[in-house]
């Protein structure tokens, strides 16, 4: 049966919002499966996904499905290679799965999409490109069409009260799939400042030069009555905590004003704070993308301004 | 062990990025460079072989076009011993599924044991092309890696999710991409940029690659683009210039004007 599936990831019993936005977006066309692959899955929780819009879940169960994302393309590929289209939410496991699916079924894939449609006159995908300057709508020349969205493209938001029907599938999975194990997990820190509830957020990158110099960031946001932040980059260098990260696999914020000090303004990093209400962008790259999107640009130093700043406010 | 390190040649940063109408695809006729993401793949392959591990060689593997060589030289430069362009009129427009098949091939081609990928590439800000070229290669896989320590023939590997960090091990041979986070790419000396034009580059076809044509190019895209339009209007901010830090007191009214302070 052509059918839309929509790959559901999940992380210890929490549906991934991204995955849930696609899934309602994905309803409002039509009757959709959502497919949701782990090991020991209830079968009350997955009909949960109904509230999202599923009409059927199909449940893959078993030890060797867990967050590494090849035994993941083994257990949805039979069920994707019928479908329509298959339809994934931003997300690290999302990504590897949808593009080993891809690779897989020789079938075409649409990353970072904003918007779709699913109908008798095929597939599109829309997506912002080259920068976020243009938009591209793309069609699909086979099927199934493979779509990964954006992070925070659609809003995770119940589209009804239904539960869906379950339907429990036994996966297949190859040796080579299972070759990488995980060894190990370093949880973000639950405790401290949570930074999606500030009103104000001075963010640093790698512009800052090195950790040495976050005092001078913590500064101007004490003086801003706001907390600090920080991408993906400063925290996979270990210049800060995880708990502290914005963007695509960080948190998503929108404080009143969120200040940018070295920030490039990579999509990865935009997708987590493009709503907050005021951004300010200090960056001496006059070609840095964030500027593209900053209220107010200032091409300098960030290590120059920001302590000029720190006092101008405080003087006030 | 031998490493190849998957590299593109990508619109340069400070060039103006533009679909060509004619073709819908992007305009390639301004100023390129070596993809910067790519160049984190090519200072770990480096640092592994520094690091004392048994490294034989490390080839930059590139598909595109002929002015490809230009970057190619600087992935030379910047330590691989030799380079690999896979350069095929075949090829053109190729989505990325095709390109994953292309690259697949070509490196199938090459004895290597470890395959190092950029996380994304610079002008498409995808980050798919290592989960669909390991698929292809039926290796294990670990993509956005943050750390990376070789034991014997078993890789370790850190790498960023939702939720915190994962520690993966795989057996090699894998393939990996690699986060802009890994590494400081050192900048080639003099001495290396000179070095680099006696290293060798093959050029090969796509038939010489073993891939076959109906499969990549325009006409084997499963992605098609339909139309290009200009995004949403949104208010363009203001730009100012700082100078030894004289923006502060513009930067404070701008805020009180806003009413965030």
């Amino acid at each position: 049966m052509a059918d839309t599936i929509v790959f559901v990831d999940h992380y210890e019993g929490s549906f991934n919002p991204n995955s849930l936005g696609v899934l309602a977006r994905a309803s409002q066309g039509g009757e959709v499966t959502a497919f949701v692959a782990g090991s020991g899955i209830d079968d009350g929780w997955a009909a949960g996904l109904g509230a999202y819009g599923a009409s059927r879940v199909l449940v893959a169960d078993d030890p060797a499905l867990g967050s590494l994302p090849q035994p993941l393309v083994d257990a949805l590929e039979p069920h994707a290679r019928d479908a329509t289209a298959v339809l994934f939410g931003a997300g690290v496991v999302s990504a590897d799965v949808a593009a080993g699916l891809a690779a897989r079924l020789g079938a075409g894939i649409n990353c970072e999409t904003t918007d779709f449609t699913i109908g008798d006159g095929g597939v599109t995908a829309v997506r912002p490109a080259l920068g976020d300057t243009i938009m591209v709508e793309s069609t699909f020349a086979s099927s199934p069409a493979l779509i990964l969205s954006r992070a925070n493209a659609f809003p995770a938001d119940p589209v009804g009260s239904g539960t869906a029907q379950v339907e429990r599938v036994q996966p297949t999975v190859q040796d080579w799939s299972t070759a990488a194990s995980l060894v190990g997990q370093e949880q973000a820190s639950r405790g401290g400042v949570d930074i999606t509830e500030a009103d104000v957020l001075v963010a640093f990158g790698r512009g800052i030069g090195g950790p040495e110099n976050i005092p001078v960031i913590q500064e101007l946001a004490s003086a801003l009555g706001g907390e600090i932040a920080a991408t993906r980059a400063v925290v996979d260098a270990g210049w800060t905590d995880y708990s502290m990260q914005v963007g695509q696999t960080g948190k998503t914020v929108s404080p009143k004003l969120y200040v940018a000090c070295g920030i490039s303004g990579a999509i990865q990093h935009k997708v987590g704070m493009a709503n907050s209400g005021v951004i300010v962008a200090i960056n001496k790259d006059v070609n840095a993308p964030i500027f593209e999107f900053a209220d107010l640009g200032v091409v300098g130093d960030a290590l120059t301004v920001v302590p000029k700043l720190t006092e101008a406010l405080k003087s006030r | 062990m031998n490493i190849a390190v998957c590299v593109k040649e990508v619109p340069s940063a400070t060039s103006a990025k533009r679909i060509d109408p004619s073709t819908n695809r992007l305009d390639r006729s301004g100023d390129s460079e070596l993809n910067p993401f790519d160049v984190h793949g090519l200072e770990e392959a480096i640092k592994l072989r520094e690091a004392g591990h048994d490294v034989g060689e490390i080839v930059a593997l590139c598909m595109g076009r002929e002015q490809a060589q230009r970057p190619l030289q600087k992935a030379l430069a910047l330590g691989a011993d030799r380079a690999v362009l896979v350069t095929d009129e075949a090829l053109a427009g190729s989505d990325i599924t095709g390109t994953a098949y292309a690259l697949a091939q070509a490196l199938e081609k090459q004895n290597t044991d470890l395959v190092i990928l950029g996380q994304q590439a610079a002008d498409a800000d995808c980050y798919v092309m290592a989960a669909a070229v390991a698929d292809h290669m039926r290796r294990p896989l670990v993509t956005q890696v943050a750390e990376l320590s070789l034991e014997g023939s078993t890789l370790r590997a850190k790498r960023q999710t939702e939720h915190g960090y994962d520690v993966i091990e795989a057996p090699l041979p894998a393939v990996i991409s690699v986060s802009d986070a890994i590494n400081t790419p050192r900048l080639p000396s003099i001495k290396a940029i000179m070095g680099a034009k006696k290293k060798p580059t093959d050029v090969v076809s796509a038939a010489d690659a073993g891939i076959d044509s109906s499969l990549v190019g325009a006409a084997g895209a499963k992605s098609v683009v339909a139309s290009v339009s200009p995004p949403p209007a949104k208010d363009s901010g203001q730009r100012i210039e700082d100078s030894g830090g004289d923006s502060a007191t513009a930067i404070v009214q701008f805020l009180s004007e806003r009413g965030v302070i």
